[in-house]
Order: structure tokens, then sequence, then C-alpha cells
């Protein structure tokens, strides 16, 4: 036999293998731990002791075995439990807004503190009696000279 | 100036829109993406030994039913509407179907005796059809039209008013 075909061979094996074995215990928490334990407060499918996750973890295992991705698994509750059932949201909107808000927010105290000081240092001019302004405006021509 | 008076209640206002719905809406109530899709099928075997399926009760109206021994009192008060639901609908094409999920089979069969439920039923031992179906908690009932699509999804127990006002006009329905 040719290096070339034992190395096929050997490549499909490895393959083979691959598929069959079992997913790792890792690999179901990892993605039970990225869905909602549905019949709980605040848990994840991975850290709830209940049968409804226990059942979902075994869904996980199952559909791992079966070559399914861990988006393809996590899209497959997704679609019978709705969004919610997904601990980290999958819409961008709700990870961007906040940000949004606060620049804006930012920006509105920013223009707000501008003109606040603007105004103070009008109204501090215009606190200045007819010959205080006449005598500054005297001296800073003596201090052109 | 008359504009900037109004401004801070303005802005506001959305914040009051926002509170507003928040307590308004249940935080419990979580709309079932399956409604307007085609009913998973399952294979089950029933507390008789048959096998139970959906698609035996393909063209007629389908009111699938999750359950428990343990779910009380919600399970006991619709117990028997379903059982008379059943009884009453069957002729017009009516199927009530039972999944007992999370239980164990003595208090199951002791519930069946209980309520003299003849409509098929059948445990879910591996909560498989429950998590197809995107069930959370029991009593949840599903409502299946003639051609086999989720219309409707009923978390808590079943009422006489749902059935006149869901199931009945669903009946009249034809299957193509």
């Amino acid at each position: 036999m040719s290096r070339g075909a034992l190395g096929l061979l050997l490549a499909g094996w490895l393959l083979v293998a691959g598929a069959a074995a079992p997913p790792s215990d890792e690999a179901v928490a990892r993605i039970a731990s990225q869905l909602r334990c549905v019949v709980c407060q605040n848990l994840s499918v991975a850290d709830s002791p209940s049968d409804m996750a226990r059942q979902m973890r075994e869904v996980i295992r199952e559909r791992l075995a079966r070559g399914e991705s861990e988006e393809q698994i996590l899209r497959y509750f997704e679609q019978r439990y709705g969004p919610w059932v997904r601990l980290s949201p999958t819409n961008w909107l709700v990870w961007v807004l906040p940000f949004v808000g606060l620049f804006a927010g930012l920006g509105v105290v920013l223009l707000v503190a501008l003109r606040w000081s603007r105004r103070a240092r009008e109204a501090r001019l215009e606190a200045l009696s007819p010959a205080d302004r006449e005598r500054i405006r005297h001296e800073l021509e003596r201090l052109g000279e | 100036m008359v504009a900037r008076r109004w401004l801070l209640p303005l802005a506001a206002l959305p914040i009051l829109v926002l509170l507003a719905y928040g307590f308004r809406s249940d935080p419990r109530a979580i709309p079932s993406p399956l409604v307007g899709r085609p009913a998973a099928g399952f294979q089950l075997t029933a507390f008789d030994g048959t096998p139970l399926g959906l698609e035996r009760f393909r063209g007629q109206v389908v009111l699938l039913n999750f359950w428990a021994s343990w779910c009380y009192p919600a399970c006991y008060e619709e117990a028997p509407i379903l059982e008379a639901a059943w009884r009453t609908y069957r002729q017009r094409g009516l199927a009530v179907v039972g999944v007992d999920i999370q239980d164990t089979e003595t208090a199951a069969r002791r519930f069946i005796e209980q309520f003299e439920l003849t409509f098929p039923n059948a445990p879910d031992p591996t909560g498989k059809v429950s998590i197809d179906y995107g069930v959370y908690g029991v009593p949840e009932t599903f409502l299946i039209d003639r051609r086999g699509v989720v219309r409707d999804k009923k978390v808590g127990a079943l009422t006489e008013a749902y059935l006149r006002e869901k199931v009945e006009p669903l009946l009249g329905e034809t299957a193509s």
C-alpha cells in the first residue's frame, strides 16, 4: 500500500472515529450555559438541577452526537421557546443602544455645559458699570502701546 | 420659552410609557413562536400500550394538552373540562391528546382513573416532546387546526369559555 493511500485511510478513520465519539460534558455544558432554564428563576440549563433542565441537556447531547453545531442547537431551542431562552440576546440593537444612549447623553451634557459657561461669561461682562468698562478699554489700549 | 417649559415633561414621557408597558404586561406570559407553524410530529406509547402519534389525527382539530399529576390545582381543574370537550366535540372532529410530563407512572395512572379520562394519553419520559413544543410548565395546551398548524397556545387551566371562543370556530373550518 502506498503512503498516500495509508494517509487517506487514516484520515477516513479519524473522521469516522471523531463523528462516533460521544460529545464531551464540557461541550454540552458550554451550550447549556447559554440557555435559560425554563422552569427556574435566573438559572441556566447548565446550572439547574431540575428535571426539565436535565432533559434539555440530554437533547443537547443527542443533537451534538448527530453532528449539529452549537449555533444549530441554540437555534433549535430558540425556535421553540423564543429568543427569551437565550441568555445572551442575539438582537444587536440590545448591545448597541446603551452605548448610543450613553454618548447621546454625554453630548447633551457637553452642550449644556458649554452654553452655561458662555452665558456666565456674558453675565460677568454685563455686570460691569459703564465707567468700569471704559476703564478696562483704556487700560487695554495703554497695554497695547 | 413656552417650548422650554414643556421640554422636561416631554422628555419624561417615553420613560413613563415604557414603565406603563412594563407594569401592565405579565413577565411570565411568553408568546410561543410555534403559533402559525406546523405542529411537530411525535411518537409516544400511550398508557394503554398503543402507539400514539399526531399523524393519526390529521384532518381533525387537536387539543394537545401537557399535564402532570403533581400540577395542582390547574391540571385538576381542567381535566373534567378536557374530558367533557372530548365527549362533546369528537363527533365534530375534535381530538384531545394528553401528554404527561415529569411525572411517575403510578401517580399519572391514578390521575387518569380519578377523572375517568378516556381520550388518548401518553407519558413523555424523556421530555423530548415537551421540549419540541417549547413547554415550560404545566398545564399548557396547543390548539392545532385541521391542516396541522398550531393556532394557539394556552398557558394555565383550560376553560369552557376557551372551548367556545377558540376551539368551536376551528371545528367549522375545512382541512383543505
